[in-house]
């Protein structure tokens, strides 16, 4: 293998390594392997060889793919001038979505940028931006045109039809990707290519930020619930049968090995009570933490059956109890916290949140929720809006239950700024940093009891 | 095994198994580079039958291994025939107790299980290990050796190798999360959901009889349904099934009435069927 081949495969590498994937240097060595294998005639077949040989999993295609569009693009340089005339590019567009061509549409994504995706003119500030191509080319407003383009090629073909819609807003959002990955060839072109594979491409969904998740990163980080339940169930499981073969009782031991003149032949173990933890959780649901609160919701609820009760408690500046709403409700994830909202009792007078009130109303009314078996969750920012904390009811948790952590979506450097009443709250309950899913899992692996 | 890619979609295309690039591309490694090849992908997407068209080509035995929890060692591997050995303990009269000994854990009393027969012998054979994650964590580490070394080793007999390495498949659901080093030792690859254009020709190449305008709208829907949020969205097995099933009723076309009422060979849950409706503006059922 050359050496500027093999170059650029060990940078590929480092690139996913900056991503969290890691990449063993066996691996590395299969992939050259593969490339050899292979060839460069392909490069969709270079693709997958190298995702096979790289990769270990189906979350880490994501980062994978625009990645390997970095570092073995489609082409070099400009693409051979098309018209820098915005309607024709638009009509040829609306042709090539009608008949679903993608090597054409490829090739109209990389003259897209090229014809109206620069920006600036002094070397160093210049560029290429996929969000002006798009906003130039507009191609989600041509789904009418593509329509009726098709339905004049083919007649319509009946029932099928009315998927028609569906299928070309597909489309568009494929050409919207490649638009996006062409730009970022285009810029690591003229830039450092490392630096814009560390930066330009979108983290996978487990390093993602609460707080600044937008809706469609919050759908699929509600995917990934599921496994992430199912790897902690397996792991608090495995720990539950650990712990289950207990420690030696002592005096049970000793009081056996009277039989043999005191010396403990046979070691007797503590027998465990088998008694299931209770877990309580209490959820910020206001504007602000609402992503974070129903991803952890989600995610206890698909824990349930690990726990003999858990109850959840939602709150803004009132609090109500939403385990009912949370059990019925299994399949309609995305509902969850719009339905909470409208059936819960969770605002009083004003709708910005009071931790002070609800967390006082909580240790009044639901007071018997907490007991010395319970560990409880409190979700939330800790962000009270100038109110009191209410540091006592927070005590009076704390003397109740076995355990109380809270989880914090705001970064550590955040806390105490503003109206953030976090360092109080921290001297009282153990509070952790928990800005993303790869995070919440590692904690909540740790801190649920076992 | 194989000269190219394009060879090992021909030669599994012959066997009926329609590959995307990625299969093709990721088999044709797994036999070059020798290293077993980790499938997942949701159910009913051919991740088994894969295995079973490779071995067909190659002219193998298919020896499989099928996953459940509390599958062990002896059911993994090798167990001894105590009865056999008890037999032979009585049969023997005249000799001394250090030749029976030695005697009893020959060849003669082993029972090879799957992962010995895959890698005993000279000829050719695909191993496939179904459903992996099904399988306890302990098992993971006794297929760490085989699927490193190829080698499995019988204390009382010593470590064998193989001659002739077995072109191995695993497949899971990723119903439990496989352990970092067993993925290490794998090439992986993902079968998702075909592309519009592979899933129309599996189903007519699976449902000779379908007209091929109804193919088209078949895998349409089916591609539609893909696209909603449901519980459990439709996989090939299903498509195929819901082709078989408008052929058997004679059905020349999709309208709301036929859709409606098979709906249930593609939709498992109550609640997905009445959501789909909905979506796809059925009538109320």
């Amino acid at each position: 293998m050359t050496t500027p081949v093999a170059e650029r495969l060990t940078s590929l590498v480092a690139a996913l390594r900056a991503h969290g994937i890691r990449v063993g240097t066996g691996e590395t060595v299969d992939a050259a392997q593969a490339m050899a294998a292979l060839g460069f005639e392909d490069r969709e077949l270079l693709r997958e060889g190298l995702a096979a040989t790289l990769l270990h999993g189906t979350a880490q295609r994501p980062v994978f793919d625009p990645v390997f569009d970095l570092y073995f693009p489609r082409g070099v340089g400009a693409p051979e001038p098309g018209t820098a005339d915005r309607d024709d590019l638009r009509d040829r567009l609306a042709a090539a979505l009608a008949a679903d061509d993608e090597a054409l549409l490829a090739r109209l994504a990389a003259e897209a940028v090229d014809g109206f995706g620069g920006y600036g003119s002094s070397p160093g500030s210049d560029g290429w931006s996929s969000y002006q191509t798009l906003d130039r080319v507009r191609p989600q407003t041509l789904l009418a045109r593509v329509r009726a383009d098709v339905r004049a090629q083919n007649g319509s073909s009946g029932f099928a039809d009315r998927l028609l819609d569906d299928e070309i807003r597909r489309r568009i959002e494929a050409f919207r990707g490649l638009v996006a990955t062409e730009a970022r060839r285009r810029v690591a072109e003229r830039r450092d290519r490392d630096q814009i594979a560390r930066r330009a491409v979108a983290p996978t969904a487990d390093r993602v930020d609460f707080l600044f998740a937008g809706k469609d990163r919050l759908a699929e980080l509600r995917r990934t619930v599921q496994p992430l339940a199912r790897k902690l169930a397996t792991r608090l499981a495995a720990r539950r049968r650990r712990a289950a073969r207990g420690s030696i009782d002592l005096r049970r031991t000793l009081r056996g090995s009277l039989s043999t003149g005191g010396v403990p032949m046979r070691p007797v173990l503590r027998r465990r009570r088998p008694a299931r933890p209770e877990l309580v959780l209490l959820c910020d649901v206001s504007g602000s933490v609402s992503g974070f609160s129903d991803f952890t919701m989600l995610l206890v609820q698909a824990l349930h059956d690990q726990f003999s009760k858990v109850r959840v408690f939602a709150f803004v500046n009132r609090i109500d109890e939403v385990t009912g709403l949370l059990e019925h409700g299994a399949a309609d994830a995305a509902g969850l916290g719009a339905r909470i909202q409208a059936e819960a009792t969770l605002t009083g007078w004003h709708g910005s949140s009071d931790y002070g009130v609800a967390l006082g109303e909580f240790a009044e009314r639901h007071g018997d929720a907490v007991g010395p078996r319970t560990t409880v969750f409190v979700l939330g920012d800790a962000r009270t809006n100038m109110s009191d904390p209410n540091l006592a009811a927070v005590r009076h948790i704390t003397e109740r239950a076995r355990r109380v952590y809270w989880l914090n979506p705001e970064q550590r450097s955040q806390w105490g700024t503003g109206d953030s009443a976090a360092p109080e709250y921290a001297e009282l309950v153990e509070m952790h940093e928990c800005r993303n899913v790869r995070q919440l899992g590692a904690l909540v692996g740790r801190l649920l009891p076992i | 095994m194989f000269t190219s890619v394009d060879d090992v979609s021909a030669r599994l295309a012959e066997t009926g198994y329609l590959a995307s690039p990625a299969v093709a591309t990721t088999v044709f490694l797994a036999d070059r580079l020798g290293k077993p090849l980790l499938v997942e992908g949701p159910a009913g997407v051919g991740k088994t039958e894969l295995a079973k068209a490779v071995a067909e080509i190659a002219g193998a035995e298919l020896v499989r291994l099928q996953c459940y929890e509390g599958v062990d060692e002896s059911r993994a591997l090798y167990e001894w025939n105590h009865a056999k050995q008890l037999l032979r303990i009585s049969a023997g009269r005249d000799e001394t107790w250090d030749e029976t000994r030695t005697d009893i854990f020959s060849e003669e009393f082993l029972l090879t299980r799957p992962l010995l027969t895959a890698i005993r012998g000279d000829e050719p054979k695909v191993l496939l290990i179904d459903e992996t994650d099904k399988a306890d964590v302990e098992v993971e580490g006794l297929l760490l050796e085989v699927l490193s070394d190829f080698q499995v080793t019988v204390p009382e007999l010593g470590t064998i190798t193989a001659t002739r390495r077995p072109f191995v498949v695993l497949t899971s659901n990723a119903s439990r999360e496989l352990s970092e080093a067993l993925r290490r030792r794998c090439l992986f690859l993902h079968i998702g959901f075909p592309e519009e254009e592979l899933e129309r020709r599996i189903v007519r190449l699976k449902v000779p009889g379908l007209d091929a305008a109804l193919a088209e709208s078949v895998v349409r829907v089916v591609g539609a349904l893909r696209a909603m949020d449901l519980r459990k969205v439709p996989s090939v097995a299903e498509t195929i099934d819901w082709a078989r099933t408008l052929l058997a009723l004679g059905a020349d076309a999709l309208d709301e009435t036929v859709v409606r009422d098979t709906l249930g060979v593609l939709l498992k849950h109550q609640d997905d069927v009445l959501k789909a409706a909905a979506k796809l503006d059925l009538d109320a059922l």
